[in-house]
């Protein structure tokens, strides 16, 4: 079922990136930026929880929950460290994603030549 | 446009932007959604099937295996990048392809292999943010911000000593 739901909400979350590319003339990069800022806020709303809970995947692996990731982390440090957790806690929770991408996209670069 | 930026064009200018605009071929607005509808679900299903993988096989929980499926979806990403497949898919898909995690290990990745030729500190260390840079800046200055309104408005979270 958490397959179904995944596959729903996921698929929303691009129509609404979708919408702002064709509707609102918005670049990809003013449409990524916007959508980042928007899981973030909702994060700090306490909503984007919920919506992991209830689709998986769905939420976690569009751009949205970069912006969850980063909330996330700022939030735990600053439960368990105190002020300072606002700022040394932002990239706890999303070392994985910026790492992966830097290190292979550097690779990638390294080894591949440009296509058409 | 604006009516601001509209004032400082001359009325030739004003008569062509019209034109313009009617010329302009309409988008397939409903088209273009289905498809980043379709192709946007099937990226995360894909993601909730590695997601579970590492839930049954590898013993994450569910919380924690989210971060090793992120990872290992950029790296998948990155791999169709460096075939040239999944640009290809983007162009198809538009925001389906775009808004996904793998998105933007794409536009990381594309831009690090398309200015190789500058060099490695100015081509591939610089032009590897163009996208993503305004992504990670405004997520990491939002997040502070609303860190901030936590601890203004919800004083007991802060924790430590």
């Amino acid at each position: 079922m958490i397959f179904l739901w995944a596959f729903l909400l996921g698929g929303l979350i691009c129509v609404i990136g979708q919408i702002c590319f064709d509707v609102f003339k918005m670049t990809p990069a003013h449409t990524m930026t916007s959508l980042v800022v928007l899981g973030a806020v909702l994060d700090g709303l306490g909503l984007y929880d919920p919506l992991i809970k209830f689709a998986g995947a769905g939420a976690s692996v569009p751009i949205t929950s970069f912006g969850n990731s980063l909330v996330h982390g700022a939030l735990q440090e600053l439960r368990s460290d105190g002020w300072i957790g606002a700022i040394t806690g932002i990239f706890e929770v999303t070392s994985a994603g910026i790492s992966a991408a830097i290190i292979f996209s550097f690779l990638a670069a390294v080894l591949v030549r440009p296509k058409g | 446009m604006p009516n601001n930026k509209k004032k400082k064009l001359t009325p030739v200018q004003q008569e062509y932007q019209q034109l313009a605009k009617k010329r302009e071929p309409s988008r397939p607005v409903f088209a273009n959604c289905l498809r980043a509808f379709l192709v946007g679900g099937i990226i995360c299903v894909i993601g909730q099937g590695i997601q579970e993988m590492f839930v049954h096989w590898a013993g994450f929980d569910e919380k924690k295996a989210s971060s090793p499926t992120v990872a290992v979806l950029i790296i998948l990403s990155i791999v169709l990048t460096s075939f040239g497949i999944y640009d290809k898919i983007g162009q198809w898909a538009g925001a389906g392809s775009a808004v996904p995690v793998t998105g933007f290990a794409n536009s990381m990745s594309s831009a690090a292999i398309e200015h190789r030729s500058e060099g490695l500190v100015y081509g591939v260390g610089a032009k590897m943010f163009k996208i993503a840079g305004p992504v990670i800046v405004f997520g990491t200055v939002a997040a502070f911000i609303i860190a901030l309104l936590h601890m203004i408005f919800n004083p007991d979270i802060v924790g430590g000593s």
